[in-house]
């Protein structure tokens, strides 16, 4: 799924201009795999996977490879749908610069859910 | 109602009421729509934390609904089109069990409402249960929607109300995930409007009531449902009173479907 984000966000255009204010190096878990999710001015520059011993990211999201599979279903189950509702399950976390991932809260769970409306016939 | 082609008019009314509350003056919105004749059951819907009475939008224009209720929902203080209490600039918003009952008490009485049903969501849904406990020669029935006892704080409030971070934009965040993932766009971002208009630090406001002041759960049992019945209604996706959090042990005589 991590490797259709980029194409995903970057052709929403009103996505994009929803995020034109966020810039930030953001990193997802996904299990024990790390990526940097570079985001300049709302579009995704590179997503690249992140060595241990790497630079430091703005902000993270971590979870497990379960709760990711499920987040990004066409319709995933009940509290496995929302970041903010994985994080209360347990199995995702949220760390580093917080204060700029609220701030882009809404743009940010709005991107990481491309991939699952991709999935689906009505792209809701 | 259709008056020119193409313009339909709801048979839904907005009106302000002049009244005390907590002893101060308030000048409060509300809208209804059904029977003003007293032939129907008053039903008073109390909108969730941070939003407004816009919430129930779509039962005032039930119209299998407002056939049998005089469906009544008014904007709390602070909320929507009722305004804060004059020198609300000196004070810090924060809901309690207390004001929040005397609040819907007030505006039943104010109305001269015969014991009306009280429905209420999420933060409504937790103090109909107070309602049905307190004031059974009040209310003939409450409807809980997303109803809990209380939920404990799980993440930090205070990332709705600080100058660096835009409060309509942290509240939508924190409600899109409230919304279920086939809720219809039209609808889904509506609701995030109404969230997105809320006042500075009324959302935390609200959720101080929901997660600090309004525990209910050890005066469950005193709930008399033969004298004023429970109904309580829940969806899945709702990460913040989920299912098992609607079970409200203690609750008399519960039955679940």
């Amino acid at each position: 799924m991590l490797e259709k984000l980029q194409e995903l966000v970057n052709a929403d255009t009103a996505l994009v201009r929803r995020g034109r204010w966020l810039t930030a190096d953001m990193m997802l878990e996904i299990g024990d795999v790390r990526h940097l999710v570079k985001i300049r001015e709302g579009r995704i520059a590179e997503i690249a996977p992140l060595p241990l011993l790497a630079m430091p990211f703005d902000f993270a999201i971590r979870g497990t490879e379960e709760a990711w599979h499920e987040f990004w279903q066409p319709v995933p189950k009940p509290r496995h749908h929302d970041v903010m509702a994985l994080i209360r399950e347990g199995k995702m976390r949220i760390e580093g610069d917080l204060e700029k991932m609220m701030a882009h809260f809404l743009t940010l769970k709005m991107m990481l859910e491309k991939p699952r409306l991709a999935g689906r016939r009505d792209g809701a | 109602m259709t008056g020119m082609s193409g313009v339909i008019i709801e048979p839904v009314t907005g009106r302000y009421m002049h009244l005390e509350i907590h002893g101060q003056p308030h000048r409060l919105y509300w809208e209804e729509a059904g029977p003003t004749d007293g032939s129907g059951i008053p039903l008073v819907c109390l909108h969730t934390a941070g939003s407004d009475g816009r919430q129930f939008r779509a039962l005032l224009n039930d119209g299998d609904i407002t056939a049998k209720y005089r469906v009544i929902v008014f904007d709390m203080p602070w909320h929507g089109k009722s305004s804060p209490p004059a020198g609300w600039q000196d004070e810090e918003y924060k809901l309690t069990t207390e004001k929040y009952v005397e609040l819907v008490c007030t505006v039943v009485k104010a109305l001269k409402l015969d014991r009306p049903v009280a429905m209420g969501c999420s933060i409504g849904g937790r103090v109909v249960l107070e309602l049905a406990r307190a004031h059974a020669d009040l209310f003939r029935a409450v409807i809980g929607l997303q109803s809990s006892a209380f939920v404990q704080h799980y993440f930090d409030i205070t990332w709705l109300h600080r100058p660096n971070i835009h409060g309509g934009e942290m509240s939508a965040a924190y409600c899109y995930g409230l919304v279920g993932p086939e809720a219809p766009l039209e609808h889904r971002w509506e609701t995030l409007w109404h969230y997105m208009q809320g006042g500075p630090g009324v959302f935390k406001g609200d959720l101080h009531f929901y997660s600090v002041d309004g525990d209910v759960s050890g005066t469950l049992p005193e709930i008399d449902t033969s004298a004023c019945p429970v109904y309580l209604l829940t969806g899945e996706y709702d990460y913040s009173c989920t299912p098992e959090a609607s079970q409200l042990t203690g609750l008399p005589d519960v039955s679940s479907g």
